[in-house]
């Protein structure tokens, strides 16, 4: 992995929101790297940054507010930041697309599905298509999301679709242009869990097919066992650990990602555990040094003070914390594994 | 035992149209279309389905939001509704939680005016309010100073706390809580589903726990109800509904489930793949509602809508593959 040249690489990225009353510092050093043909997922809590850093990658942010204030993003080996308007047209669509969560707020109520979906497969093509060839193209789109009867399905307005189609729909979009990495932001997180599950199995088929590199960005933690190779976890701005998924659900290190796997409710059963102390903080005045400190039950003078560098545990598995230095691993060890 | 609150045969259809407007022909939704269920003093009794399954409107009815189409709503045994109307008495017994506390809570008004009106009508005699909701603060945990605060001011834990102190402040004996955390993260699920079991066993509360996260239920409940369009499809004992799960559809629900762990997925039943959408409540198909998606579908299916039976003291099935019922008066338990 490591001679290969990453698809997309975000490094040290930090961006604030200029509010009332000073700078909400949002992202405090993203370091993130996806390869081709990886599944990544991303997770953490509402607020901890994980939708901005990938409008950031997108540059869909606001501009003011929003402000880049350091760190960079590569694309291909491409600046994203400083690309101008032209260039990034073609990241969008072709180089990089997008699902969200809510697919009835993702489509325009008043287009029909042909509209939409012609109108996508037009921009990307320059013009070369003729109308019945775009037609074609959206057809074979949607047979391809396994939806029934595509060629009536283009008549028709979003409000008469239910929320699973709606959701295929959208996925038919993002892959129509055949992008080299799809953002999956909550891909099924509006949906019932029988729908959800249908939607999910569709797209890792159609990812594994293609090879498309996928960034799924989810709260569920299930959800991201299911679906990635590798899930970066996030706090409050920056990325606490990193590490295969199937490594990182057997042995979670960052105190943080700890807590976030007893808190999640098991079939097992076996009770709730209490949930994890304090709230996210205050990004108008985050806290100093790691700013999990105030949350965390193994907190040291140092962790107040400075940033922990990401250490690494083993190939591919990296923790930011201080724990997992020379002079406290035996304190890391003791911590409750889950 | 007698139940706290008993559910018999209840039926809630909205009429939502008209197909012939000469004739007058209604479009009618049967968003519950007759549900049996009991809750015991001191018992949660989970009731999960997905989306327009009709399991909100249970808990909407039973605090009187709508008035029930057909069947009845005992509470120990008396009507809920008298004369179409719901006595105080009885009002001030069963008492609800909802979903989303950014909008179950007045925004213009502080915690304290939020909690004085439930003391205000449902316990007048009670002389000192302040010292009263004081002590429910202190019971959800909140501090003193959280009594002249705005919803606004709170996170969404603690705003659901509140919302569970406005239901405590009547004094009930039966909390409908319609999925309480389901607006909440992770991480503060936890402390307040802790909140409400230790309330529980505090105050002898008996709930009716309304969730789609049947991970979550495993965890809080003591029974189990399975609700699809509109009416119940298995009821059992909790670890009976997750180890043995009877109706297709609840093993296709456990199936689709995401789980965190290899222990997790080995209790899953892997045999049923979802398919198909949940057909629209207005067009409920004939016979078993769930036919169309069902993997064991037989003739019968289509056409004569299954009844609810026993197969275990306490485990209850609505589907034609179980037409082994459990025979014996003394077998058990035998209404669900």
């Amino acid at each position: 992995m490591a001679a290969q040249t990453p698809l997309l690489e975000i490094q040290d990225l930090e961006l604030e929101y200029k509010a009332y009353g000073g700078a909400l510092k949002v992202l405090d050093g993203v370091d993130l790297r996806i390869h081709p043909g990886e599944k990544v997922g991303l997770v953490g809590e509402t607020g901890c940054g994980k939708t901005s850093t990938m409008k950031a990658v997108l540059r869909v942010l606001p501009v003011p507010p929003a402000r880049i204030r350091g760190g960079s993003i590569r694309f291909n080996g491409q600046d994203v930041l400083g690309m101008s308007q032209r260039a990034l047209r073609q990241v969008r669509g072709r180089g990089i697309a997008m699902i969200f969560q809510d697919p009835t707020a993702a489509l325009n109520p008043v287009f029909t599905i042909g509209e939409q979906l012609g109108a996508v497969i037009r921009s990307q093509s320059d013009g070369r298509l003729s109308r019945r060839q775009v037609r074609a193209a959206a057809v074979e789109a949607l047979r391809e999301v396994a939806l029934a009867d595509p060629a009536r399905l283009l008549e028709a307005y979003p409000i008469q679709l239910s929320g699973g189609m709606r959701q295929r729909v959208c996925i038919a979009m993002a892959l129509a242009t055949k992008p080299e990495l799809l953002i999956a932001d909550e891909p099924g997180t509006a949906l019932d869990v029988t729908i959800q599950d249908q939607v999910l199995r569709l797209l890792h088929n159609l990812v594994e097919e293609r090879n498309t590199s996928v960034i799924l960005i989810s709260h569920s933690l299930g959800i991201v066992r299911q679906l990635t190779d590798r899930v970066y976890v996030m706090y409050a701005g920056s990325i606490v650990e990193s590490a295969p998924t199937r490594r990182l659900f057997a042995h979670p290190g960052h105190p943080y990602t700890q807590r976030l796997m007893e808190v999640v409710p098991r079939l097992s059963g076996g009770g709730i555990a209490p949930g994890i102390p304090g709230r996210i903080p205050n990004y108008l005045d985050p806290p100093t040094g790691c700013r999990f400190h105030p949350r965390c039950p193994h907190a040291m003078a140092i962790c107040r003070r400075y940033k922990p560098p990401a250490y690494t545990l083993e190939e591919g598995h990296q923790v930011a914390c201080f724990l997992y230095d020379e002079t406290h691993r035996d304190q890391a060890s003791t911590a409750p594994a889950q | 035992m007698e139940p706290i609150l008993e559910y018999k045969d209840l039926k809630k259809h909205f009429v939502i149209g008209y197909q012939d407007l000469r004739r007058r022909r209604p479009i009618t939704v049967k968003a519950v279309d007759g549900i049996s269920l009991a809750i015991h003093e001191g018992e949660t009794v989970g009731l999960v389905g997905e989306s327009g399954s009709g399991k909100s409107t249970v808990a909407y009815t039973t605090v009187g939001m709508y008035a029930p189409t057909a069947g009845r709503i005992e509470y120990r045994g008396q009507s809920v509704f008298q004369d179409g109307r719901r006595p105080k008495r009885l009002q001030k017994e069963i008492q609800i939680v909802f979903q989303d506390p950014g909008s179950s809570l007045n925004p213009r008004h502080t915690v304290k005016q939020i909690l004085e009106l439930p003391l205000r009508i449902h316990r007048p005699e009670v002389d000192n309010r302040l010292e009263e909701m004081a002590r429910i603060l202190e019971m959800v945990e909140l501090p003193l100073d959280y009594l002249y605060k705005h919803p606004r001011a709170l996170s969404g834990g603690e705003r659901q706390m509140v919302a569970v102190a406005r239901a405590l402040a009547a004094d009930p004996s039966v909390i409908l809580l319609d999925e309480p955390t389901s607006a909440l993260d992770v991480s503060v699920q936890g402390k307040v589903i802790n909140l409400l079991l230790r309330l529980q066993r505090e105050f002898d509360l008996s709930y009716l726990f309304i969730t789609h996260d049947l991970s979550l239920m495993r965890n809080v409940s003591q029974r189990v109800a399975i609700m699809y369009l509109g009416k119940i499809c298995e009821i059992a004992p909790t670890r009976a509904f997750f180890e043995t799960p009877r109706h297709p559809y609840t093993q296709m629900l456990l199936s689709a489930i995401p789980v965190i762990s290899e222990e997790e997925e080995k209790l899953k039943p892997e045999k049923i793949v979802p398919t198909g959408e949940i057909p629209s409540p207005v067009n409920i198909p004939p016979g078993c509602s769930f036919h169309l998606r069902c993997p064991y579908r037989m003739d019968v299916c289509a056409q004569v809508d299954p009844e609810m039976q026993a197969i275990a003291p306490g485990h209850f099935v609505r589907c034609h593959l179980y037409p082994e019922a459990l025979d014996s008066p003394n077998g058990g338990d035998h209404t669900p």
